[in-house]
């Protein structure tokens, strides 16, 4: 067979990157060597349209122990010994052609990241973007997408402990899967994914490889089309009792001493691990590929090369201890076969039956190595115009107490406002018997850290409507709203992995918007001191209608060193004072209200202020540290109105509020904007009586603002002196909103 | 009392178990391998306990797999001589398989994995809050078998209300209180000699402080393991 720019255009290469392939190797690469740098160079792989821009993110630092894509995932030292390894991936294009096995192999392959570092993973979050729910399209995806999730993470038996989940035309055809995974380590037991010593064998362990997931990698760097169902190979198939088992026998294997390094088989399988694990210790490795088990017959190199069969490890042991090795997989009853050993040479040699099929440098395939770094254009897209066009003053304001209560009944059963209640209680969020947020439920997720004395506060946050409006400020919100959410839960934010969810990186309006948002992102993460410790970027969430809504979520992780200070989001007790800590705005820009209920797709992202919003955290912390706040609730989307009515829902207490004429532009005093206006930086509290001298104390000596909204009631709802019912009712149709609509 | 913990490949509340039973209960626990099959350290006042998760990944059917391994040789020896036995949710069903108790757990009636506190109560207890967390939870058995089951007093807990109300077939209000469709709203049988038990809801997920929720340690004593 000739190989020629058409074989590699077939393979998705570029004539350019063919060139570059050839004068590298200073041959023409055969069809198995040129599959070999189709995958690596994918865009999946290696980063090429994006390393540019992500390097310019705050990437060490803080409580860094490994520096951000030095590992399989960030590790950042938690305390007392321990460290916290933690990363969100995407699975958007195997989810978007069947979304049961892509979300299930998604949870897989971000458990399998933190595993492979030596940590146990201990909880597990995820960030789901869909069309409309009212189409059956978005139904039959997000039923499937959410039965993949519970059914790899019940079985695998880490919890499902936080995620976010909205409903966007945006999506309808891409629709998103980000999946994180967070573990613990004791620090000094991690592993690194790295080869070294010559001479040392290379094992591969877990399942069988299989002709699933072929070329998956590069399928993930292309446009969503009609054609691509016909790709349905590309997407793998997940099997969670083998990566139960293979986790355990990972952890186990570590303790015996013998291994030298170890890495997941991801995107790209056996070539991605190959490479990685020798370009990282400057080595190379060769390799009997005809000695891998497989469970279809006559693979040839290049299948058992790109499958992305799952559960899968490559494990460099050192030499003599073999025999420790095999005996932990043994006695898991997994697979474990010796398939080569570790070179001197730099080189990666593939043989089959003897035959050498395929030489490559490691290096040449890798990312910060041969891999093509591009630096794209970018140009500001047109619709920024309209955004900037816009003015509150077009838009008209709820004008009385019949409407206020209208539209606020509304706003509650807003599927990305309603309780997600019908997909949260698919997950199995109790496993480890650790989360604390079962029966006391915060801004973010609580998790005991076994052994440690402490307590993970983690969360997942993106409101891609404010990144649309506003990129740049968009990004710095998601950063912000994250924070806010780990402050509010009384822990430290320390660390942040993020999931850069963006269309084809060649069209240069959507280029504009990544580069846009990964400046905004790194702003917030420097003010905040949570530098990135890694993450995954996902390009072409593209169709032919068009880019997705720029998505990039961040995944941020935050430590709450004496548990008593987990602070919780219910109002506790009657005639507690409700109190806004942060500015009354006139501001209904990009909120929930203005799209849903006023119909505006165009307005710029709301208000926000880094500056205030780090005061506004640091006088949350000295508050909850003080005792002087029974519950803390950060206003997001729905504005004030939703964060009091979610305050109330837990315990059936209910609010007796009014208008407070307390405008900071008393010019304009809407009531839409009062309610429902989604402007940043902004928490609601309630104080009980013996507290409030402390609390007053404090926000006098910090300079913040408060605004007093009311008392907590015995269930009834009051807003303005209207009565509005008893608090169940709005919960009642606050939880069954999205199971009636999935029912309709 | 002492405990053994059943590890088979795929449990997954084993370490659950082995926390609650050792620091919330000060328990001696034992942990057991599935491949082995030795209980010489155990006397019939002990206790051994198959703990949830998907054994053998819920292959063929749950627990089917599970009930042929070794160690389960040796634990139905171990309770026909009348030692304690407690399983839940994937123990449950294997105990279902291993015909230590009557009965089936089929697939839950909605036909989802559910997971979420539900509300539990004994013939002469208080209402317990306990997690559950299963897709094959529907406790089923014929009539006469759960007649029989009645008339011994081997029915332990039931799904109720936060009042301790149970529902009736005809009562559609009560029956959101029962998260699977189980039959009668069984959550919790005992064998007719009484040392074998079988649970849907997880325990050992109530018994810290620090999880604000204790109610699974009344569990525990209600059954006469502690």
């Amino acid at each position: 067979m000739e190989i020629t720019a058409q074989t590699a255009e077939q393979l998705r290469i570029t004539p350019e990157e063919f060139e570059l392939i050839k004068q590298k190797l200073g041959r023409t690469p055969n069809f198995t060597e040129l599959c070999t740098f189709s995958a690596m160079w994918s865009e999946h792989c290696s980063y090429k349209n994006s390393i540019k821009w992500l390097k310019t993110l705050p990437r060490e630092g803080g409580r860094m122990l490994v520096a951000a894509g030095e590992e399989n995932a960030g590790l950042m030292d938690m305390g007392n010994g321990y460290g916290v390894v933690f990363k969100i991936e995407s699975h958007n294009h195997p989810s978007a052609l069947e979304p049961f096995q892509g979300a299930a192999t998604g949870v897989g392959g971000i458990h399998r990241d933190i595993f492979t570092m030596g940590a146990r993973p201990i909880a597990a979050l995820n960030s789901l973007r869909f069309g409309n729910l009212k189409d059956n399209k978005t139904k039959r995806l997000l039923a499937g997408v959410v039965h993949g999730i519970g059914h790899y993470g019940n079985c695998f038996g880490v919890p499902t402990v936080g995620g976010e989940v909205y409903f966007d035309e945006c999506y309808h055809t891409n629709p998103l899967v980000n999946a994180m995974s967070v573990g613990i380590v004791k620090v000094g037991k991690t592993v690194s994914a790295t080869a070294e010593g010559i001479g040392n064998p290379v094992f591969f362990v877990g399942s069988a490889t299989g002709k699933d997931g072929i070329g998956g990698a590069s399928f993930a760097s292309a446009n969503i089309t009609e054609e691509s169902v016909e790709e349905l190979p590309a997407v793998q198939v997940g099997d969670p009792f083998q990566e139960k088992k293979l986790l355990e026998a990972c952890l186990e294997v570590i303790e015996t001493g013998a291994v030298v390094g170890m890495q997941d088989m991801g995107a790209a399988g056996i070539i991605c691990s190959t490479a990685e694990m020798s370009a990282k210790g400057g080595v190379g490795m060769r390799i009997d590929l005809d000695k891998v088990p497989t469970r279809q017959q006559n693979m040839k190199a290049w299948e058992l090369l790109l499958s992305e069969s799952q559960e899968r490890m490559l494990i460099v042991v050192e030499k003599g201890k073999e025999d420790a090795v095999l005996k932990v997989f043994e006695k898991w009853d997994l697979p474990c076969s010796n398939i080569g050993e570790v070179t001197g040479d730099g080189l990666l040699q593939f043989y089959m039956h003897g035959e050498l099929e395929a030489v490559v440098p490691a290096y040449e395939l890798v990312l910060g190595g041969g891999a093509p770094q591009y630096a794209r254009e970018y140009k500001e897209p047109a619709y920024l115009q309209e955004i900037a066009k816009f003015s509150v003053n077009d838009v008209p304001d709820i004008k009385d107490a019949t409407e206020l209560r209208n539209v606020a009944e509304q706003i509650i059963q807003l599927p990305n406002i309603a309780s997600k209640r019908w997909i949260s209680v698919q997950y199995d969020s109790m496993v480890g018997a650790a989360n604390a947020g079962t029966n006391a439920p915060s801004d973010a997720a609580v998790v005991l850290a076994r052994g440690t004395g402490k307590a993970l506060a983690m969360t997942v946050d993106c409101n891609s409507r404010y990144v649309y409006a506003n990129p740049q400020v968009g990004a710095a919100i998601a950063v912000a709203e994250a924070a806010r959410n780990i402050v509010c839960s009384g822990g430290e934010p320390i660390g942040v992995t993020n999931c850069l969810n963006f269309g084809n990186p060649y069209i240069p309006e959507v280029y504009y918007q990544f580069v846009k948002a990964v400046t905004g992102m790194g702003e917030a993460c420097r003010a905040f001191n949570t530098p990135v410790t890694g993450g995954n970027v996902s390009f072409y969430n593209q169709n032919p209608d068009g880019p997705v809504y720029p998505t990039p979520t961040i995944g941020m992780v935050g430590v709450i060193d004496d548990i008593s200070n987990h602070m919780t989001l219910d109002f506790k007790r009657v005639n507690d004072v409700i109190l806004l800590i942060g500015k009354v705005k006139n501001d209904i820009a990009s909120s929930e209200y203005l799209h849903k209920i006023r119909g505006v797709n165009y307005s710029p992202a709301p208000y926000f202020n880094m500056e205030e919003e780090k005061h506004l955290h640091e006088v949350i912390a000295a508050l909850i540290k003080n005792k002087a706040v029974q519950s803390v609730h950060d206003v997001s989307e729905g504005g004030i109105m939703v964060t009091l009515m979610e305050s109330g829902f837990n315990r059936g207490l209910g609010f007796d509020v009014s208008f407070n004429n307390h405008y900071v532009d008393e010019s304009n005093e809407r009531n839409d904007a009062f309610w429902f206006g989604e402007a940043q930086g902004r928490v609601i509290v309630s104080v009980a009586d013996e507290h409030m001298e402390a609390f007053l104390q404090h926000i006098e000596n910090a300079g913040i603002e408060t605004v007093e909204l009311g008392q907590v009631t015995s269930g009834d709802v009051l807003v303005n002196g209207d009565n509005w019912g008893n608090i169940n009712e709005w919960k009642y149709k606050y939880d069954t909103a999205i199971e009636k609509l999935i029912q309709a | 009392m002492k405990f053994g913990v059943v590890v088979f490949p795929g449990s997954n509340c084993d370490r659950d178990m082995q926390n609650a039973l050792q620091h919330d209960m000060n328990k001696e626990v034992i942990m057991l391998w599935h491949k082995d099959k030795d209980l010489s350290m155990f006397t019939t006042d002990d206790c051994i306990v198959l703990p949830g998760g998907f054994s053998y990944g819920d292959y063929l059917r749950c627990g089917a797999i599970a009930r042929f391994s070794p160690m389960m040789q040796s634990v139905v020896e171990f309770a026909n001589k009348g030692g304690k036995v407690l399983g839940v949710c994937n123990g449950f069903q294997i105990l279902c398989e291993a015909g230590l108790l009557p009965g089936a757990l089929l697939r839950n009636g909605h036909q989802q994995f559910v997971c979420k506190n539900v509300f539990i109560k004994g013939a002469d207890s208080e209402v317990l809050k306990i997690p559950v967390a299963h897709g094959e939870g529907r406790f089923y058995a014929e009539d006469v078998v759960l007649d029989e089951l009645e008339k011994n007093d081997q029915v332990v807990f039931r799904y109720c209300n936060e009042k301790g109300e149970v529902g009736s077939v005809n009562d559609v209000d009560l029956a959101l209180y029962n998260p699977n469709g189980a039959v009668r709203n069984i959550a919790c049988i005992k064998n007719e000699t009484g040392n074998v038990f079988g649970m849907m809801p997880h325990p050992e997920r109530a018994t810290s402080v620090a999880l604000g929720n204790v109610d699974g340690l009344k569990v525990f004593d209600l059954l006469g393991l502690n």
